[in-house]
């Protein structure tokens, strides 16, 4: 079931956009949800689309992964395009029937809508699939370091997304497994109507609870007997360092917003 | 009621990039009525094997046959329950599926999942509780409010409580002081040869299946290497440590003895009980000897 999900993975590597600093890639592709709605006309998308395709070929990752990645979304993806071409009045209209009109703009607009989703997730997943989530964390710690400044508790946040996420997997498994001994003793999960259906879920989601629960508590425990007393000056094992490359990237990223606004009708 | 496996394999997310072979045409069976281990180093595929056994994973090549059923990768989903209710597994860390409000309520579960009554189901896990080792008082009381073995005993009570025909067991005593470990240990062997249990049990404990198993399969990297009596099996240390496995503590005793003493073992010692009497017979001759 889960297992096919295949957004929010890390697969190791060595190539130019592995070896980049996790703020640059971070930032980049922060950059590029903003960017890509600076995107109306051809032209844009085309500079779009190849800077992404460059991206996913420097990354050097089988492109089976992206298509992948869009698969649990192409639903969502096709009914909002449907929903874009069949309510968007325009002035070439090709076909009407009551409120439903197809116009040659609502084509368009359909299509773009279409790209700027593709291009969203084919750029997200490059980040997910390159960088491992803790480099993530402490990307974003470093991001919103500012913030401390009006007293958000930066690190406190950092930890508990690392921690996060680096139980994911770990918690996956666990319901898998209790998913395993609770059909055992004879439930059918997904079957019977709504209200079994909800009924069946206690039992796998009170032992998750409790777990979590232990979980939490132990972490807490070996985590204090380690000396951890919060954020206040601590050290860091893991350094981000800056490197030419990401300077580079970064550049990569102001051309292409100027030629996007140079291009843009 | 038999379980075969003709030609097995299975694949981890087939289909996907990450796709990853767990187990290559795998050919064994376990004889209805039979105490079978099922030893193998980690990750050789033990619990891939043992999820098959009823059904919650489907091979991806190959069929098995349980009791009367074939499964195989196009098998419908239909009609599993009562599969289920005849092999029951009790899963590693068993105590992790415990939910409801009270041991009874935990116990009765299964029961009533295959159709007994509220009240049947109850009066079941009333029998059972002492058959694990626990007394009456703790049917009302909270499983969360146990301890772990506690726990883990009131876990076993739940699969024992569907009356499965055959009982698979995954590490059961993992984690456990000596003393619970040979309670339970006792317990299953009890149900095997008093109630004619089949049982399946996967361990790394070869002291464990010396003790109680009558058949044995080698699993290696996702392939049975070897199946046989222990016995047999067991006189092959040096081929075991290739399969990074070990030999039971009487069997290397019994090693070092016929390296230090040139004595023979004939049959080998699996037990700590055979073991003493094969010495006490040879030491008994010899004292015969030099007198």
């Amino acid at each position: 079931m889960m297992e096919k999900l295949i957004f929010g993975r890390y697969i190791p590597g060595q190539s130019f956009i592995h070896r980049l600093d996790p703020r640059a890639k971070l930032m980049g592709a922060i950059w590029f949800i903003i960017i890509i709605f600076l995107a109306n006309n051809w032209l844009t998308y085309v500079a779009l689309t190849v800077f992404v395709l460059t991206a996913v070929k420097l990354s050097g990752i089988n492109s089976r992964f992206f298509i992948n990645g869009i698969k649990p979304l192409i639903w969502l993806i096709l009914f909002t395009v449907i929903l874009q071409v069949l309510f968007t009045s325009g002035q070439t209209i090709w076909f009407r029937m009551g409120p439903i009109v197809i116009s040659q703009e609502g084509m368009l607009n359909g299509v773009f809508i279409f790209m700027r989703f593709v291009l969203i997730i084919f750029m997200s997943t490059i980040l997910t699939l390159t960088t491992m989530p803790l480099s993530l964390t402490d990307a974003i710690e470093y991001l919103l370091r500012p913030l401390n400044a009006i007293k958000v508790p930066v690190h406190e946040i950092a930890l508990m997304l690392s921690i996060a996420l680096r139980f994911v997997p770990t918690l996956m498994d666990e319901t898998e497994k209790i998913m395993n001994a609770q059909r055992a003793r004879g439930i059918d999960f997904g079957e019977g109507n709504i209200y079994q259906q909800m009924k069946s879920i206690v039992p796998l989601l009170i032992p998750l609870f409790v777990s979590s629960f232990n979980r939490a508590e132990e972490l807490a425990t070996a985590m204090e007997a380690r000396g951890y007393k919060g954020g206040e000056g601590r050290t860091k094992y893991r350094q981000l360092n800056w490197q030419q490359n990401d300077t580079v990237v970064m550049i990569a990223f102001v051309v292409l917003s100027i030629l996007l606004i140079s291009l843009r009708t | 009621m038999d379980i075969r496996f003709e030609e097995v394999g299975y694949t981890y997310q087939q289909g996907t990039p990450f796709q990853s072979r767990a187990l290559h045409d795998i050919n064994l069976s376990i004889k209805g009525g039979s105490f079978t281990a099922l030893v193998g180093h980690t990750g050789s595929g033990k619990s891939t094997v043992l999820q098959h056994l009823n059904a919650l994973k489907k091979p991806t090549t190959g069929q098995v046959t349980i009791g009367d059923r074939v499964i195989t990768n196009y098998s419908e989903n239909k009609g599993l329950k009562t599969l289920r209710k005849r092999v029951g597994i009790v899963f590693q860390f068993p105590e992790a599926q415990l939910f409801e409000e009270t041991v009874g309520k935990d116990i009765a579960f299964g029961p009533k999942n295959f159709g007994l009554s509220e009240e049947e189901a109850i009066e079941r896990a009333k029998e059972l509780l002492p058959l694990v080792g626990l007394d009456e008082s703790f049917l009302e009381r909270s499983p969360f409010d146990l301890s772990g073995g506690q726990m883990r005993r009131v876990a076993i009570a739940g699969v024992l409580a569907m009356n499965p025909e055959v009982l698979v067991l995954d590490e059961p005593t993992a984690g456990l002081d000596p003393q619970g470990r040979k309670d339970i240990m006792d317990m299953f062997y009890r149900l095997y040869k008093e109630q004619g249990l089949t049982i399946v049990l996967v361990t790394h404990q070869m002291d464990d299946v010396a003790e109680y198993a009558d058949h044995m399969i080698v699993l290696e990297q996702g392939t049975v290497r070897r199946e046989g009596n222990p016995r047999e099996l067991f006189k092959e240390a040096g081929w075991l440590s290739s399969m990074q496995l070990g030999v039971p503590s009487t069997v290397r005793f019994a090693h070092e003895l016929e390296e230090k003493l040139q004595w023979t073992f004939d049959p080998l010692p699996l037990t700590t009980d055979e073991l003493a009497a094969q010495m006490v017979e040879k030491l008994g001759n010899k004292v015969g000897d030099d007198r």
